[in-house]
């Protein structure tokens, strides 16, 4: 699917600049974000800003949508010296965002949510004419080449359509200057390649993308220029036709990674996990897979495959129909989380901030909170020392970036809170373990990171799932690759001999009535 | 940044205490200002035996202001505090008096039915999955028409009970120190206020309070038997009611059934106007204290004043809105 995508961002755009920012200075109390940052962005081209996370990058993009003010420099849109003093003033300038996090209205349908404030009205204004209203979102939809009823509730539909619902709300406005942040986090492969068509035709009818992202062979697809940012810093801008990857990742991190490579160490003959036969709601039919001691094994597949849905029921987060499982060769109920925990099960789940950490507490109480009964004096009052030099222990172990075992989690980067809730399952004893997409919104540096600790993990004797939508990610960690598609298993590979190709083979093989 | 120091930097100073510390201190500050106010006002304000008549005044609501502290910080909210209260109130009657028990089964009784009447609000809010609104509402409702069938109507006199004014209305105090005359009521909402805020920072059932209501599914998802947990906070809070039923049954000397409806509100105002949030996760005892005063303040020196009444409850509504304006404020900034 993506060798036929692979060539068609190369060639250099001259249209005129849209946007310039020149100079930028930026400062928050304690910290100077942005230290005299340029960008310039032209009609049809689509500029990647790259950098890791707390570059500056989401701080010149609020600057440009007139979320923050510079506190020096210029802002140049049209050819014209502007200022934004509000996100207000930024949509009429053309400039639209289409943000990581979505910000939609999950009881308003699909329509209602891009014409929100814009309704068309009839009968001297008073009502909303709904026709209509669904009609023009048909539209925009029809021109996306999408498929998503105009009166669908978008809390009912998946993170990877709600994300095209954002895009066509951008759309709507007819803007000049996309920001796309992240687009792909929760996108499948063919979802991706739709939304680069998509950025396709945008470019053609002459308008500007800025394209943040920390995919590598994105850039390579879809951009023509990249501006690279770091701790703040302009750093440089580069064509993309003649910068190589590990360029990019050089100037991002400023030093040299090492090369993918793929899954190393010996896998034990213990098998820790057995499961058998296990159907789950809509999602998970007549799943079975073993798992072995010091193995970690992948679980690829489309978005929507039942992936997570296996891992949740597992984990007796969600209801299960039937099946067995078994654990240490012995046959075990699990009815609840507090049950899979007790039987040495973790779940890490994809969406860190809604059910991973509890983002309003301090590292300390996060790391302890599944062994919260070994820190109680008489069942009730916390060890308080012993709970902080634990959690210093793991925050130590895991190389957790924190000023202190208080600070509160919401304030760490993604990598920084992965790692949390790494150490949370550590300290648990837990030696079965499914990440679900372990490295999502998390920085290139970051991520190597995690690769390291899943790997380090794997070879001290933990038995580890790992979920991922990043066919590069799966085939770099896994020993052995389970491929499902619409809740059921639809082949195993060697991790050794594993191609992008026939992971994407099998993920795509539907029941015959589906096809 | 050091990779893995334990130290303090100015990074962490920026974490949610630093908020709820500025926004006790501002509702610190509103105390004060209300208290030189009246004080200019009128001369009788600042006289003993007024400040006597205010921390009586608030004891009542400050003690059903931290049952709802701990359970709106667990993001539940508890609407039956005040006719559980006076549930409670009936217990201790219808033990020491109706049937005549002494008063070592009759406390401790109206606190273990508050506690039950808790247990079994939160295991239906815990395990039947309905909104702790809804359920409290309910309980509310349901409570102030027990309490009248119970009682028929007819308040149950604590007069054969005469060590019961011990609880709040007589002065320990003035035993030691004569002249001082500040009730057991004051001692009884201090202690409280100290214990539950004990509970709050050092124990595990704080620890889960504050966790659940800043995220519920990641606390399940830690394995946690969440459920429990709920119904410990919400027996807790029942059990706080029992003392508040208590205090102000000893006070007028009687278990009147027909009060307690509205209690709730200004319980739920004093905690909110002490900065804990209503969508849970945050909150401190101190504040509801402090918000407790702001609300007993406020109606005394009006009074005081020899303002009409009604005006209070104006007076009340509007800092109860400035309150919420300014800790949004605070919480932007921090």
């Amino acid at each position: 699917m993506s060798s036929s995508e692979k060539s068609h961002g190369a060639q250099s755009v001259s249209g005129p600049k849209l946007i310039e920012l020149r100079d930028i200075e930026k400062r928050f109390p304690g910290v100077h974000a942005l230290r005299g940052v340029n960008f310039d962005l032209r009609a049809g081209e689509v500029h990647a800003l790259m950098g890791e996370n707390g570059a500056g990058k989401s701080t010149l993009m609020k600057i440009l949508t007139g979320v923050y003010q510079p506190d020096s420099g210029e802002i140049i849109v049209g050819g014209k010296t502007v200022t934004m003093p509000n996100p207000r003033a930024g949509q009429d300038l053309g400039i639209s965002i289409i943000h990581q996090e979505l910000y939609l209205m999950n009881h308003l349908t699909a329509a209602q949510n891009i014409f929100i404030g814009r309704e068309p009205r009839k009968g001297l204004g008073i009502f909303v004419d709904n026709q209509k209203l669904n009609a023009n979102a048909a539209a925009i939809f029809k021109r996306m080449k999408i498929d998503i009823s105009p009166e669908i509730e978008v809390g009912g539909l998946t993170v990877a359509l709600q994300q095209l619902v954002e895009i066509a709300k951008a759309l709507s406005f007819n803007s000049k200057v996309l920001i796309m942040d992240e687009p792909t986090s929760a996108l499948n492969e063919t979802e991706v390649a739709h939304l680069f068509a998509i950025i396709k035709d945008l470019k053609a009818n002459g308008v500007g993308i800025v394209y943040i992202t920390h995919k590598m062979d994105e850039v390579k697809q879809i951009a023509d220029r990249i501006t690279v940012m770091r701790d703040g810093q302009y750093i440089d801008t580069l064509p993309q036709e003649d910068t190589p990857i590990s360029k990019i990742i050089s100037l991002m991190v400023g030093r040299e990674l090492a090369h993918a490579s793929r899954a190393e160490g010996k896998v034990g003959h213990e098998q820790v996990l057995k499961v058998s036969g296990l159907n789950a709601g809509k999602m998970v039919k007549d799943v079975s897979f073993t798992l072995k001691k010091g193995e970690i094994l992948g679980f690829a597949g489309l978005m929507g495959a039942g992936r997570t849905e296996v891992a949740r029921a597992i984990f007796g987060a969600d209801k299960v129909q039937s099946g067995e499982i078994e654990i240490h060769g012995k046959k075990v109920k699990v009815k609840s989380p507090a049950d899979a925990v007790k039987q040495g099960l973790a779940y890490l789940s994809e969406d860190r901030k809604r059910f991973g950490v509890v983002t309003g507490l301090s590292v300390r109480d996060n790391v302890t909170l599944p062994s919260w009964s070994r820190f109680t004096t008489a069942g009730f009052l916390m060890k308080d020392r012993e709970m902080n030099k634990t959690a210093a222990e793991y925050v130590e172990k895991l190389k957790v970036k924190t000023p202190s075992v208080s600070q509160i989690v919401r304030l760490l980067s993604g990598g920084n809170q992965q790692k949390v809730v790494i150490s949370k399952w550590l300290l648990r004893d837990c030696d079965v373990l499914f990440f679900d997409e372990p490295t999502r919104g998390i920085d290139v540096g970051a991520k190597a990171e995690i690769y390291k600790l899943l790997q380090s993990l794997a070879e001290q004797g933990k038995a580890i799932v790992v979920i991922s939508s990043e066919l590069e990610e799966v085939l770099r960690l896994s020993h052995r690759i389970i491929v499902m598609c619409e809740g059921r298993i639809t082949g195993e590979l060697d991790g050794k001999t594993a191609t992008q190709e026939s992971i994407m083979h099998l993920a795509t093989q539907r029941q015959s009535k589906a096809a | 940044m050091n990779t893995t120091t334990v130290s303090q930097t100015d990074f962490a100073k920026s974490g949610m205490f630093t908020v709820a510390t500025l926004q006790k201190a501002v509702a610190f500050a509103v105390l004060l200002l209300l208290v030189v106010f009246f004080s200019l006002m009128s001369p009788v304000f600042l006289s003993w035996s007024n400040a006597i008549n205010i921390m009586t005044a608030t004891s009542v609501n400050a003690v059903l202001g931290i049952a709802c502290t701990l359970v709106i910080i667990s993001a539940g909210i508890d609407l039956s505090v005040g006719t559980l209260m006076t549930f409670c109130s009936i217990i201790a009657g219808v033990l020491s008096i109706n049937l005549g028990l002494p008063l070592w089964i009759g406390i401790p009784g109206a606190l273990l039915s508050g506690a039950a009447v808790g247990a079994c609000s939160g295991a239906i809010i815990a395990y039947l999955k309905i909104p702790p609104f809804i359920v409290t509402l309910g309980f509310m409702r349901a409570l102030y028409g027990l309490n009248i069938v119970v009682t028929s109507a007819k308040p149950i006199y604590f007069d054969d009970q005469p060590k019961y004014s011990l609880i709040s209305p007589d002065s320990s105090i003035s035993a030691l120190i004569p002249g001082l005359g500040i009730p057991n009521a004051v001692f009884v909402m201090v202690l409280l206020a100290i214990v539950a805020a004990i509970v709050l920072n050092r124990t595990i059932l704080g620890r889960f309070i504050y966790a659940l209501g800043s995220n519920e599914e990641a606390v399940r998802l830690s394995g946690v038997n969440v459920n429990i947990w709920k119904v410990g906070i919400y027996a807790l809070s029942g059990m706080i009611c029992g003392i508040a039923g208590l205090l102000l049954s000893s006070r007028l000397g009687s278990a009147q059934p027909a009060i307690g409806m509205g209690y709730e509100l200004d319980a739920i105002a004093a905690t909110v106007i002490g900065g804990t949030s209503l969508a849970g996760g945050r909150g401190t005892i101190l504040g509801t204290i402090i918000g407790a005063f702001i609300i007993s303040i406020l109606s005394n020196g009006l009074t005081v004043l020899s303002v009409a009444d009604e005006w209070k409850y104006v007076a009340t509504g509007f800092i109860l809105v400035t309150a919420v304006y300014v800790d949004m404020r605070l919480k932007y900034r921090g």
